[in-house]
Protein backbone atom coordinates (compact mmCIF):
# COMPACT_ATOMS: atom_id res chain seq x y z
CA UNK A 1 0.00 0.00 0.00
CA UNK A 2 1.11 3.43 -0.98
CA UNK A 3 0.41 6.71 1.16
CA UNK A 4 0.33 10.63 0.26
CA UNK A 5 2.99 12.33 2.11
CA UNK A 6 1.28 15.51 1.86
CA UNK A 7 -1.38 13.69 4.08
CA UNK A 8 1.26 11.93 6.08
CA UNK A 9 2.08 15.32 6.83
CA UNK A 10 -1.09 17.73 6.90
CA UNK A 11 -1.82 14.60 9.43
CA UNK A 12 1.51 15.44 11.83
CA UNK A 13 0.42 18.83 11.70
CA UNK A 14 -3.30 18.96 13.12
CA UNK A 15 -2.06 16.38 15.67
CA UNK A 16 0.36 18.50 16.79
CA UNK A 17 -2.42 21.14 17.32
CA UNK A 18 -4.50 18.64 19.14
CA UNK A 19 -1.76 17.23 21.17
CA UNK A 20 -0.56 20.87 22.26
CA UNK A 21 -4.11 21.94 23.03
CA UNK A 22 -4.65 18.92 25.36
CA UNK A 23 -1.39 19.98 27.19
CA UNK A 24 -2.89 23.64 27.66
CA UNK A 25 -6.30 22.48 28.66
CA UNK A 26 -6.00 19.15 30.37
CA UNK A 27 -8.27 17.64 28.42
CA UNK A 28 -8.41 13.73 28.43
CA UNK A 29 -11.15 13.68 26.51
CA UNK A 30 -9.25 15.03 23.80
CA UNK A 31 -6.02 12.97 23.94
CA UNK A 32 -9.20 10.12 24.36
CA UNK A 33 -10.32 11.17 20.97
CA UNK A 34 -6.72 11.78 19.36
CA UNK A 35 -6.03 8.33 20.68
CA UNK A 36 -9.23 7.04 18.29
CA UNK A 37 -7.53 8.65 15.26
CA UNK A 38 -4.18 7.22 16.23
CA UNK A 39 -5.80 3.35 16.21
CA UNK A 40 -7.69 4.74 13.13
CA UNK A 41 -4.80 5.84 11.53
CA UNK A 42 -2.93 2.47 12.61
CA UNK A 43 -5.82 0.54 10.65
CA UNK A 44 -5.23 2.83 7.65
CA UNK A 45 -8.35 4.90 7.56
CA UNK A 46 -6.58 8.14 9.56
CA UNK A 47 -9.70 10.64 9.69
CA UNK A 48 -7.01 13.78 9.26
CA UNK A 49 -6.13 11.65 6.12
CA UNK A 50 -9.73 11.74 4.98
CA UNK A 51 -10.38 15.35 5.69
CA UNK A 52 -7.02 16.48 3.74
CA UNK A 53 -8.59 14.02 0.52
CA UNK A 54 -11.69 16.36 1.01
CA UNK A 55 -10.05 19.47 0.71
CA UNK A 56 -7.19 18.62 -1.73
CA UNK A 57 -8.80 16.30 -4.80
CA UNK A 58 -5.22 16.19 -7.33
CA UNK A 59 -3.12 13.72 -6.91
CA UNK A 60 0.11 13.23 -5.24
CA UNK A 61 3.02 13.70 -7.19
CA UNK A 62 5.24 10.90 -5.24
CA UNK A 63 3.77 8.74 -3.01
CA UNK A 64 5.40 6.07 0.04
CA UNK A 65 5.14 3.25 1.96
CA UNK A 66 2.55 3.52 3.94
CA UNK A 67 3.63 1.22 6.52
CA UNK A 68 6.31 3.10 8.71
CA UNK A 69 3.72 5.77 9.38
CA UNK A 70 1.05 3.34 10.28
CA UNK A 71 3.47 1.90 12.46
CA UNK A 72 4.54 5.27 13.97
CA UNK A 73 0.68 6.14 14.35
CA UNK A 74 0.54 2.90 16.70
CA UNK A 75 3.48 4.11 18.81
CA UNK A 76 1.49 7.56 18.97
CA UNK A 77 -1.15 5.30 20.49
CA UNK A 78 0.90 3.90 23.10
CA UNK A 79 1.90 7.19 24.19
CA UNK A 80 -1.69 8.48 23.99
CA UNK A 81 -3.04 5.44 26.36
CA UNK A 82 -0.51 5.94 28.37
CA UNK A 83 -0.97 9.61 28.78
CA UNK A 84 -4.65 8.69 29.98
CA UNK A 85 -3.76 6.54 32.19
CA UNK A 86 -1.80 9.56 33.82
CA UNK A 87 -4.37 11.38 33.39
CA UNK A 88 -7.64 9.47 34.73
CA UNK A 89 -5.31 8.12 37.69
CA UNK A 90 -4.49 11.52 38.81
CA UNK A 91 -0.76 11.07 38.05
CA UNK A 92 0.23 14.45 36.26
CA UNK A 93 3.84 13.65 35.71
CA UNK A 94 3.19 10.57 33.19
CA UNK A 95 0.07 12.66 32.15
CA UNK A 96 2.20 15.54 30.59
CA UNK A 97 5.07 13.62 29.89
CA UNK A 98 3.93 10.85 27.53
CA UNK A 99 1.34 13.23 25.92
CA UNK A 100 4.76 15.59 25.33
CA UNK A 101 6.39 12.36 24.23
CA UNK A 102 3.84 12.76 20.99
CA UNK A 103 3.51 15.73 20.75
CA UNK A 104 7.54 16.08 19.87
CA UNK A 105 7.07 12.92 18.04
CA UNK A 106 4.13 14.86 15.90
CA UNK A 107 6.01 18.48 15.54
CA UNK A 108 9.09 16.43 14.31
CA UNK A 109 7.07 14.96 11.35
CA UNK A 110 5.18 17.71 10.49
CA UNK A 111 7.78 20.29 10.69
CA UNK A 112 10.65 18.60 9.34
CA UNK A 113 9.38 15.48 8.12
CA UNK A 114 11.16 13.37 10.26
CA UNK A 115 9.35 9.79 11.93
CA UNK A 116 10.59 9.32 15.60
CA UNK A 117 7.96 6.84 15.45
CA UNK A 118 8.88 4.84 12.81
CA UNK A 119 12.58 4.87 14.51
CA UNK A 120 11.49 3.44 17.68
CA UNK A 121 10.74 0.21 15.58
CA UNK A 122 14.83 -0.70 15.38
CA UNK A 123 14.52 -0.41 18.82
CA UNK A 124 12.30 -2.13 20.08
CA UNK A 125 13.19 -5.19 17.88
CA UNK A 126 16.73 -4.68 19.59
CA UNK A 127 15.18 -4.93 22.99
CA UNK A 128 12.82 -7.86 21.92
CA UNK A 129 14.05 -9.65 19.48
CA UNK A 130 11.54 -12.83 19.73
CA UNK A 131 8.37 -9.71 18.74
CA UNK A 132 7.16 -9.86 15.23
CA UNK A 133 5.46 -6.69 13.93
CA UNK A 134 3.51 -6.99 10.58
CA UNK A 135 0.95 -4.34 9.75
CA UNK A 136 -0.84 -5.97 6.98
CA UNK A 137 -1.01 -4.11 3.75
CA UNK B 1 -6.06 26.14 46.29
CA UNK B 2 -9.09 26.99 44.97
CA UNK B 3 -10.35 25.01 41.83
CA UNK B 4 -9.68 27.88 39.01
CA UNK B 5 -6.29 28.30 40.71
CA UNK B 6 -5.66 24.72 40.56
CA UNK B 7 -6.91 24.67 37.11
CA UNK B 8 -4.84 27.78 35.61
CA UNK B 9 -1.75 26.23 37.08
CA UNK B 10 -2.29 23.19 35.32
CA UNK B 11 -2.93 24.97 32.03
CA UNK B 12 0.25 27.13 32.87
CA UNK B 13 2.34 23.88 33.25
CA UNK B 14 0.85 22.87 30.05
CA UNK B 15 1.69 25.77 28.27
CA UNK B 16 5.26 25.31 29.70
CA UNK B 17 5.26 21.68 28.67
CA UNK B 18 4.19 22.31 25.06
CA UNK B 19 6.67 25.60 24.60
CA UNK B 20 9.75 23.01 26.11
CA UNK B 21 8.73 20.14 23.78
CA UNK B 22 8.70 22.34 20.25
CA UNK B 23 11.81 23.86 21.32
CA UNK B 24 13.28 20.31 22.22
CA UNK B 25 11.72 19.49 18.66
CA UNK B 26 13.13 22.44 16.89
CA UNK B 27 16.67 21.53 18.10
CA UNK B 28 16.21 17.78 17.70
CA UNK B 29 15.16 18.53 13.90
CA UNK B 30 17.81 20.82 12.98
CA UNK B 31 20.60 18.71 14.37
CA UNK B 32 19.08 15.85 12.44
CA UNK B 33 18.61 17.93 9.39
CA UNK B 34 22.43 18.87 9.44
CA UNK B 35 23.84 15.48 10.58
CA UNK B 36 21.37 13.35 7.79
CA UNK B 37 23.69 11.50 5.86
CA UNK B 38 26.49 12.57 6.73
CA UNK B 39 29.51 9.88 6.50
CA UNK B 40 31.78 10.33 9.82
CA UNK B 41 35.46 8.77 10.27
CA UNK B 42 35.17 5.07 11.10
CA UNK B 43 39.04 4.18 10.53
CA UNK B 44 40.85 3.34 13.33
CA UNK B 45 39.59 1.28 16.54
CA UNK B 46 36.56 3.26 17.22
CA UNK B 47 34.36 0.57 20.00
CA UNK B 48 38.35 0.86 22.08
CA UNK B 49 37.77 -2.85 22.33
CA UNK B 50 41.38 -3.52 20.77
CA UNK B 51 39.28 -5.57 18.41
CA UNK B 52 39.10 -4.03 14.42
CA UNK B 53 35.77 -2.86 13.56
CA UNK B 54 35.68 -5.15 10.21
CA UNK B 55 32.94 -7.17 8.56
CA UNK B 56 34.18 -10.00 6.33
CA UNK B 57 32.35 -11.81 3.64
CA UNK B 58 31.60 -14.55 5.91
CA UNK B 59 29.68 -12.10 8.19
CA UNK B 60 27.75 -10.26 5.60
CA UNK B 61 27.32 -13.79 3.83
CA UNK B 62 27.77 -12.03 0.43
CA UNK B 63 30.96 -11.16 -1.56
CA UNK B 64 32.57 -8.13 -0.57
CA UNK B 65 33.29 -5.65 -3.35
CA UNK B 66 37.02 -5.91 -4.92
CA UNK B 67 37.74 -2.06 -4.01
CA UNK B 68 34.59 -1.06 -1.16
CA UNK B 69 31.46 -2.38 -0.35
CA UNK B 70 28.53 -0.05 0.92
CA UNK B 71 26.72 -1.38 3.68
CA UNK B 72 23.07 -0.58 4.23
CA UNK B 73 21.45 -1.18 7.18
CA UNK B 74 17.56 -0.86 6.66
CA UNK B 75 13.95 -2.04 8.12
CA UNK B 76 10.38 -2.55 7.13
CA UNK B 77 8.72 0.30 8.57
CA UNK B 78 11.55 2.52 7.39
CA UNK B 79 10.80 5.87 5.35
CA UNK B 80 14.34 7.10 3.63
CA UNK B 81 15.42 3.14 3.05
CA UNK B 82 13.71 3.15 -0.44
CA UNK B 83 15.49 6.36 -1.58
CA UNK B 84 19.16 5.62 0.42
CA UNK B 85 18.66 2.00 -2.06
CA UNK B 86 18.73 4.19 -4.68
CA UNK B 87 21.38 6.52 -4.39
CA UNK B 88 23.84 3.39 -3.07
CA UNK B 89 23.04 1.49 -6.03
CA UNK B 90 23.50 4.54 -8.03
CA UNK B 91 26.89 4.88 -6.89
CA UNK B 92 28.29 1.32 -7.31
CA UNK B 93 26.84 1.17 -10.28
CA UNK B 94 28.68 4.55 -11.08
CA UNK B 95 31.97 3.48 -9.24
CA UNK B 96 33.68 0.21 -10.76
CA UNK B 97 34.37 -2.34 -7.96
CA UNK B 98 32.10 -1.03 -5.49
CA UNK B 99 29.46 -3.63 -4.32
CA UNK B 100 26.31 -2.49 -2.71
CA UNK B 101 24.94 -4.64 -0.24
CA UNK B 102 21.66 -4.11 2.08
CA UNK B 103 20.61 -6.32 4.78
CA UNK B 104 17.53 -6.61 6.96
CA UNK B 105 18.35 -5.05 10.35
CA UNK B 106 15.75 -7.71 11.54
CA UNK B 107 17.48 -10.86 10.49
CA UNK B 108 20.97 -9.83 11.72
CA UNK B 109 20.14 -8.26 15.04
CA UNK B 110 23.75 -10.13 15.95
CA UNK B 111 25.13 -7.39 13.47
CA UNK B 112 22.97 -4.32 14.75
CA UNK B 113 24.03 -4.72 18.24
CA UNK B 114 27.80 -5.71 17.65
CA UNK B 115 27.49 -2.26 15.21
CA UNK B 116 25.12 -0.42 18.10
CA UNK B 117 23.19 0.36 14.61
CA UNK B 118 20.13 2.59 16.13
CA UNK B 119 18.54 3.60 13.05
CA UNK B 120 17.92 2.97 9.47
CA UNK B 121 19.40 3.31 7.35
CA UNK B 122 22.62 3.26 8.56
CA UNK B 123 25.61 3.15 6.13
CA UNK B 124 28.57 1.59 6.22
CA UNK B 125 31.44 2.16 3.64
CA UNK B 126 33.83 -1.11 3.75
CA UNK B 127 37.53 -0.91 1.96
CA UNK B 128 38.63 -3.68 -0.09
CA UNK B 129 39.35 -6.33 3.31
CA UNK B 130 36.60 -5.44 4.84
CA UNK B 131 37.32 -2.12 7.48
CA UNK B 132 34.74 -0.16 8.42
CA UNK B 133 36.47 3.29 7.07
CA UNK B 134 32.66 5.68 7.30
CA UNK B 135 29.63 5.50 8.51
CA UNK B 136 26.75 7.57 8.86
CA UNK B 137 22.35 7.70 9.19
CA UNK B 138 20.08 8.91 7.42
CA UNK B 139 19.93 9.58 3.93
CA UNK B 140 23.21 10.11 2.56
CA UNK B 141 23.40 12.35 -0.54
CA UNK B 142 24.81 10.92 -3.52
CA UNK B 143 28.08 13.69 -2.83
CA UNK B 144 28.24 12.55 0.51
CA UNK B 145 29.07 8.54 -0.70
CA UNK B 146 31.44 9.49 -2.85
CA UNK B 147 33.26 11.41 -0.85
CA UNK B 148 33.28 8.87 1.54
CA UNK B 149 34.54 6.33 -0.99
CA UNK B 150 37.53 8.05 -2.15
CA UNK B 151 38.83 7.75 1.49
CA UNK B 152 38.10 4.12 1.26
CA UNK B 153 39.28 3.47 -1.70
CA UNK B 154 43.39 4.75 -1.98
CA UNK B 155 44.83 5.57 -5.01
CA UNK B 156 46.02 2.53 -7.31
CA UNK B 157 49.57 2.47 -5.80
CA UNK B 158 49.41 3.04 -2.12
CA UNK B 159 46.57 0.24 -2.03
CA UNK B 160 47.55 -2.50 0.47
CA UNK B 161 49.08 -5.59 -0.56
CA UNK B 162 46.51 -7.66 0.62
CA UNK B 163 43.76 -6.78 -1.72
CA UNK B 164 45.80 -6.48 -4.49
CA UNK B 165 45.09 -9.90 -5.39
CA UNK B 166 41.38 -9.46 -5.47
CA UNK B 167 41.33 -6.58 -8.36
CA UNK B 168 40.81 -6.87 -11.68
CA UNK B 169 43.33 -5.65 -13.86
CA UNK B 170 40.94 -2.88 -15.46
CA UNK B 171 41.06 -1.11 -12.20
Amino acid sequence: MRADPRVLRFGAAVTTLVLALVLVTGSAWLLAAQAVVFALGLAGRSPYGMVFRTLVTSAPKVTEDARPPRFAQGVGLAFAVAGLVGFVAGITPLALGATAAALLAAFLNAAFGLCLGCETYLLIRRLLPAATWEVHQ
Amino acid sequence: MPPARAWLHLAMTGVWVVLATLALGTGIGVVRLRRDGRMRDMSGDQAGDGRDDRLTADVLGVPLGPRATLVQFSTAFCQPCRATRRVLADVSALVPGVAHVEIDAESRLDLVRELDILRTPTVLVLDSSGNIVKRGSGQPRKADVLTALAAAVPPAESRPETSASQEPDEM
